[in-house]
């Protein structure tokens, strides 16, 4: 086998499956990030204990109802996303006019909460979840080994983010949220429910968090802190994306954990600060981020 | 959606009284609390009444860029646990005396802010939020990672050190009135700046951005001053902190602590002189009474943030201002 840069490929290709399997996290949190920015025009803080809630949602299911893998796919993000549409009722509906600050405010405070109630009943050390029987083992690729499941995350989240950006650019339900997001008074004196509509928008950007936290749930441990210090870089892939486009959110995600993969071989100490570094350097030349709009 | 309700929303509000000196109110106040302030090492336990010193003025600071800058940081953790990391190397490692290692901390804080500050001006509003957060977690990382940070440990057992070279902090009272000196003096100077021609600039980029640019200022040079001073006052506080409890850790440039600082400002009153004062004594007095209940202190504090944005966002001292109709 060559050498690059005296780095055995089997170590680069490793970092680089580690680095998109982040990115896939990435990628899912700041679609759902931006969705709701887009209608909401708040940032959710919670995102990243709803990522967390999902995650563990997913861990209940297992083992207080014995319900499995795989309707816990479907079943976690349906609850997270009820709840988060109970939060947008009853607590972020009353924040709309005014500054969106208070939107910022009061997720950071939902978040604690949220953290801090699964802390005190599930402690800190992390609860295992068994890969499902149908994606243990792995395949024997000849270069490099590819365990089934983490190619299973990175195929279940292109699809679902691309699904989400079919929804939102090409059909007619995308077009009102669309319009909904450039002027919501004129959508809503066409007729469309548009309270309704941010509701949903809400739910099922919430929901996008806690699918990711059911995908992560065999990877990661499950554990309360999981989304804490996520939520923090996927704020900073958001920055460096910009929030204007659903397709700039998405490959954003996946291109920083691909960097962040890659810093791990060349420069192992770096890694955990190279996306806060590249948002330095975007900031400095583009400010609007990769794909934003000027504000 | 983007009407502004002007009444309930002390961003867009809070008052600010004009530029000519301090008011008679004010002065009486301050008088008050110095008056109080000497007293209390004798009522309560020193070392939690100068922990509260601290916080008022990090609060206070944060309060100068958020209550009349109008700019919400969600990392001034890294000024705070900066400097407090700084001080406690220098007082430790490099021998130097009290003040000199708080000046330190202080001068760490204020370079610190003034990179930070650069490159987060350049966006805005919710943008600035979380570029400020990002930023702050960098320094995290450095913290737990740098070689001279101690890691998971922090820099533990700083000495007191002789103030001036000849006066021992080792005892709690002298240390006490060090810190009242320094905290209640940085008070007095951000009260200064806030009154001053420079603080009348400010309220007039936060109330219209544009109308301030079309005068003539140059908005971005007045957001960074702002920043700088923000970070710098937050940095002095971190600093003396690390010399009062003689460790400097993650805890103090964790997240969580850029969280608090908001909280504080929010509970207390943002824009308003004396809450974040308030605000800072009301979470620690709130941390020291629950710190039996352990990690529910961290729910509390959810429910706190959660209650005052949604029911009380003028805060303690702005529900007070607006009864005696007199600016605080």
């Amino acid at each position: 086998m060559f050498e690059l840069l005296g780095i055995a490929p089997q170590v680069l290709l490793g970092q680089l499956l580690l680095g998109l399997i982040n990115g896939s996290f990435y990628a899912v949190l700041s679609l759902g990030l931006a969705v709701i920015f887009g209608l909401l025009n708040i940032i959710n803080f919670a995102h990243g204990a709803l990522y967390m809630a999902g995650a563990f949602v997913g861990w209940m299911l297992l083992h207080y109802l014995g319900i499995g893998y795989w309707p816990a796919l479907i079943l976690a993000p349906l609850i997270v996303g009820a709840f988060g549409i109970l939060l947008e009722r009853t607590m972020l509906s009353r924040l709309y006019h005014l500054d969106h600050l208070y939107g910022l405010l009061l997720t950071f405070g939902l978040a604690l909460i949220i953290q801090g109630l699964f802390r005190n009943y599930y402690g800190v050390s992390g609860l295992p979840y068994q890969i499902p029987d149908l994606l243990s083992g792995g395949q024997n690729l000849g270069f490099m080994f590819l365990p089934n499941y983490r190619a299973w995350v990175v195929v279940a989240s292109v699809l679902v983010c691309f699904g989400t950006w079919f929804v939102i650019e090409k059909t007619r339900l995308g077009a009102y949220l669309r319009a909904a997001t450039e002027n919501p008074v004129l959508v809503g004196a066409f007729g469309i429910n548009v309270p309704l509509l941010v509701m949903l928008t809400y739910g099922f950007g919430v929901a996008l968090a806690g699918f990711a936290g059911v995908l992560a749930a065999p990877i990661y441990s499950v554990n309360p802190n999981m989304g804490a210090d996520l939520i923090i870089v996927v704020f900073a892939v958001v920055v460096i994306g910009g929030m204007g486009s659903i397709m700039g959110a998405i490959v954003t995600g996946y291109m920083l954990g691909l960097i962040e993969g890659l810093t791990r071989v060349f420069y192992p100490e770096g890694s955990a600060v190279v996306i806060f570094v590249i948002m330095a350097i975007v900031l400095l030349i583009k400010p609007e981020g990769l794909f934003g709009r000027a504000a | 959606m983007a009407a502004q309700d002007t009444d309930t929303d002390p961003m867009v509000t809070s008052p600010i009284a004009p530029a000519a000196g301090m008011s008679t109110l004010h002065k009486i106040i301050f008088a008050v609390l110095l008056v109080f302030l000497i007293g209390l090492p004798f009522m309560v336990y020193p070392v939690f009444a100068m922990k509260v010193m601290c916080f008022a003025l990090f609060a206070a600071a944060f309060n100068l860029l958020l209550g009349f800058g109008g700019l919400l940081s969600f990392g001034h953790a890294a000024y705070f646990g900066g400097a407090s990391y700084v001080a406690a190397h220098a007082a430790k490692v490099w021998g130097l005396t009290p003040e000199l290692a708080v000046l330190s901390g202080t001068a760490a804080a204020a370079l610190l802010g003034l990179l930070i500050g650069s490159l987060s001006i350049r966006r805005q509003g919710i943008y600035f939020a979380m570029v400020t957060l990002a930023f702050a977690q960098m320094v995290y990382f450095f913290a737990l990672q740098a070689p001279f940070t101690g890691g998971e440990d922090g820099i533990q057992s700083v000495p007191r050190g002789k103030l001036f070279g000849f006066i021992s902090l080792e005892n709690n009272i002298p240390l006490y009135f060090f810190v009242l000196a320094v905290t209640f003096g940085g008070i007095l100077f951000l009260y200064r700046i806030v009154h001053s021609p420079f603080g009348q600039v400010l309220k007039a980029i936060r109330e219209n951005e544009p109308r301030a640019i079309s005068l003539g200022y140059n908005v971005n040079r007045y957001k960074l001053m702002v920043f700088v001073l923000s970070a710098t006052f937050s940095g002095l506080a971190g600093a003396m902190k690390s010399q009062v409890f003689q460790l400097a850790s993650l805890t103090d440039v964790h997240w969580m602590m850029s969280g608090e600082v908001v909280l504080m400002t929010l509970l207390g009153g943002m824009g308003m002189i004396f809450g974040p004062l308030v605000g800072g004594a009301m979470i620690v007095t709130m941390q020291n009474y629950l710190a039996t209940f352990g990690a529910w202190v961290t729910v509390i504090q959810g429910v706190i943030f959660v209650l005052g944005v949604l029911l009380f966002r003028e805060g303690v001292i702005g529900v007070i201002s607006r009864w005696i109709k007199r600016p605080l």
